[in-house]
């Protein structure tokens, strides 16, 4: 268990090519994997269809399942690679935080993908993932890269930038990138406010009597 | 100056602003056994009390069963999630509706069904069709496990203001088609991602003529577009709703409270960021054929072909139609389905299946199908279809009447596709694997679901004989 999220500053990792668009958190973490009541242990079972090619349970010895020889994480030359490469519209559907924790579990501390879903894109923050938006032809770029041979980049949080043959720059917003750095508790954070957040209360209660009936 | 709907809620929950980045206060914290039991533990461990307990309302909704109640959950796993949410209840003294509970039901149904979903407040829930809520003009919103845990401490949650978009419905939808078509046609046009970034209001005068369950189905389906929020303005139809619902408020709050709500629309000059058109004359009933719920198509459509789609759409194309076991250019009403699901928490309350089992009644389900089930939104709403006489209609024709909870939305329970199996669904996802690894998910309308069962294939429900 966490106390706060794990900094993030700089990286250089191989990069796991996942061609696809519109990957959901359905697809990242099958939903007999949310019974957990743990924040830890989804590694095994990311993307676990794709990953394997029989129907995976939890409780199960996931080193005697057979696996997808085809799927790119399988591949052993990604095996301690840190950084996802995707398409549009990374993490949508469903809220589960369990989508970033498996990633996170399985290991990978930065995606780069054209676009993010909003909720999985908050999420991976809490979580110490840096999730990188790039256009669209530069996320072209690096998949072509990718194609000839295992492409490794340097991911720089403080300059935000991407760097591969070339060098890519990246938007992200001052707050999330200050979280990250420096690693910072948020909910401690925000009590630092108590009293502001003790005093709105009052007042907004004093305007809307009927929200303060139970 | 003149605001939308979502900046006049917002504004009013801003407790601290720093730059861009705000302090807004959250009015009511939904949660169920998926989504809480780390923010539980992460309270623990930090020795965190909860800010405002009585914000907060519990109910398990997920792994529960829909047949055989009484025997308990059979499943260890999906078990002990649930007795760990009654025991944070328990130990934080927080209102629950345990499976015990005639109020128990999907998270979605059951808030604005006991007034516990209010016009203009700010409503969260680690779930992310807590877009649902903005149905009653209130800004709800999906949250990650480690934002419940937040907004647990500290009865806030830490935003950048969303981008505003109008989505407006323009004339009147031919009387069988429902919101839910309005929304499966609003995401083929914008797109699964047309919403990220936004807040979206629908207005126009075929969302005004919808009922707050059709309001709720279309809320419901933002986060489909992308959008994190939903929401309508408060009208006529919101007001008659919320009146003597359990936790509404009453006698002189009652006329505080809607002197406020009715201040609760988007000014007429307000300027959105974005604004879409849509002709409500030409939507027919929907269907999807994909892995996306932007791969949709009107009943009298076809599966598109590869050929008249961008070449950067060629491999999810492909990739859809190969999971899905169909040919491009196949006719929607030649799709052949096996089972048939009416329920979640888009379609599953008491107008849902109103709509279903007026067309069901006298009819019988093909042959061919395998199950058909409806699965109420709550006890409450099953209590209400069973004065109605709707259970029978439902099991004459052929269906399973069960018991409320998500069921074969996400098939995290025993209601479940095998591989390869087909299912017209009143639920909002096709994913892959989403009903059951292997399974194949087509979205539609409860009565469009209800004729795929009566012949076993999807038919236009507009050329339909409607005896009910």
């Amino acid at each position: 268990m966490r106390k706060s999220v794990d900094k993030f500053k700089h990286l250089v990792s191989k990069v796991i090519p996942l061609d696809r668009s519109n990957v959901d958190t359905d697809a990242i973490i099958p939903k007999q994997f949310l019974k957990s009541i743990k924040r830890t242990g989804f590694g095994p079972n990311l993307f676990d269809e794709w990953r394997y090619l029989d129907h995976g349970e939890p409780g199960m010895d996931n080193s005697k399942r057979s696996i997808n020889p085809d799927f790119v994480l399988n591949k052993p030359q990604f095996k301690d690679s840190k950084i996802l490469l995707v398409r549009e519209n990374f993490g949508c559907g469903s809220s589960r935080e369990h989508a970033p924790w498996a990633l996170l579990d399985f290991g990978i501390k930065v995606i780069i993908a054209e676009s993010f879903a909003d909720i999985f894109y908050n999420n991976c923050f809490k979580n110490g993932i840096l999730p990188i938006t790039l256009q669209k032809v530069e996320i072209e770029e690096l998949f072509s890269e990718t194609e000839t041979k295992t492409l490794e980049i340097e991911v720089n949080l403080e300059k935000q930038s991407v760097k591969s043959s070339k060098s890519y720059s990246f938007e992200i917003d001052e707050f999330k990138k200050s979280s990250l750095l420096n690693g910072l508790d948020e909910i401690g954070l925000t009590l630092e406010n108590k009293s502001v957040i003790a005093n709105f209360e009052k007042s907004y209660f004093s305007n809307y009597p009927w929200l303060k009936q139970e | 100056m003149a605001k939308t709907l979502y900046e006049k809620i917002f504004d009013k929950h801003v407790v601290l602003a720093q730059e861009e980045t705000y302090l807004i206060y959250i009015d009511r914290h939904l949660i169920h056994e998926v989504t809480s039991p780390q923010a539980f533990e992460g309270l623990k461990i930090h020795d965190r009390p909860l800010w405002r307990k009585e914000s907060i309302v519990a109910v398990p909704d997920h792994n529960v069963p829909t047949s055989d109640r009484d025997k308990g959950i059979q499943d260890p796993i999906s078990k002990i999630q649930v007795e760990t949410l009654d025991q944070n209840c328990k130990e934080h003294n927080l209102l629950q509706f345990d499976m015990s509970d005639v109020r128990q039901g999907i998270v979605h149904v059951i808030g604005p069904e006991q007034g516990l979903t209010l016009p203009g407040m700010t409503i969260v829930c680690g779930d992310s069709h807590t877009s649902t809520h903005g149905a009653f003009g209130a800004l709800a919103m999906g949250i990650g496990t480690s934002e419940v845990e937040h907004v647990m401490a500290t009865q806030c949650l830490i935003q950048k203001k969303l981008k505003t978009m109008k989505i407006d419905v323009q004339g009147k939808t031919h009387p069988l088609v429902s919101a839910k078509d309005i929304a499966l046609f609003v995401i083929g046009q914008i797109g699964t991602a047309g919403g990220t970034g936004y807040a979206i209001e629908f207005c126009g005068d075929a969302i005004q003529q919808l009922s707050m369950e059709g309001r709720m189905t279309l809320c419901n389906m933002a986060i489909e577009a992308g959008a994190r929020s939903g929401m309508v303005a408060v009208d006529d139809t919101t007001i008659n709703y919320l009146k003597n619902k359990p936790f509404a408020p009453t006698n002189e709050m009652w006329d505080l409270a809607e002197k406020e709500w009715r201040t609760l629309h988007s000014d007429s000059d307000a300027v959105f960021d974005k604004v879409v058109e849509i002709d409500a004359t030409i939507i027919e009933p929907q269907v999807s054929w994909g892995t996306s719920p932007e791969m949709v198509k009107g009943i009298s459509e076809s599966i598109p072909k590869k050929s008249n789609l961008s070449s950067d759409k060629h491999l999810d194309f492909q990739r859809a139609l190969a999971y899905m076991g169909l040919n491009e250019n196949t006719p929607i009403n030649e799709i052949f389905v096996d089972k048939v699901f009416i329920g979640s928490c888009t379609n599953s309350r008491i107008e849902d299946l109103r709509e279903a089992a007026r067309y069901l009644k006298g009819k019988k389900i093909n042959p061919s199908i395998k199950l058909a089930m409806a699965v109420p939104g709550s006890g409450i709403v099953k209590k209400q279809a069973e004065s109605e006489g709707l259970d029978k209609i439902f099991m004459e024709s052929g269906f399973q009447w069960r018991d409320p909870g998500c069921s074969m939305c996400l098939a995290m329970n025993a209601d479940r596709l095998e591989s390869g199996e087909r299912c017209a669904s009143t639920s909002n996802r096709n994913f892959e694997g989403r009903q059951g690894q292997g399974g194949r998910t087509h979205l539609v309308s409860p009565a469009m679901a209800a004729a795929a069962a009566v012949h076993g294939h999807f038919v236009d429900i507009r050329n339909e004989e409607i005896s009910g």
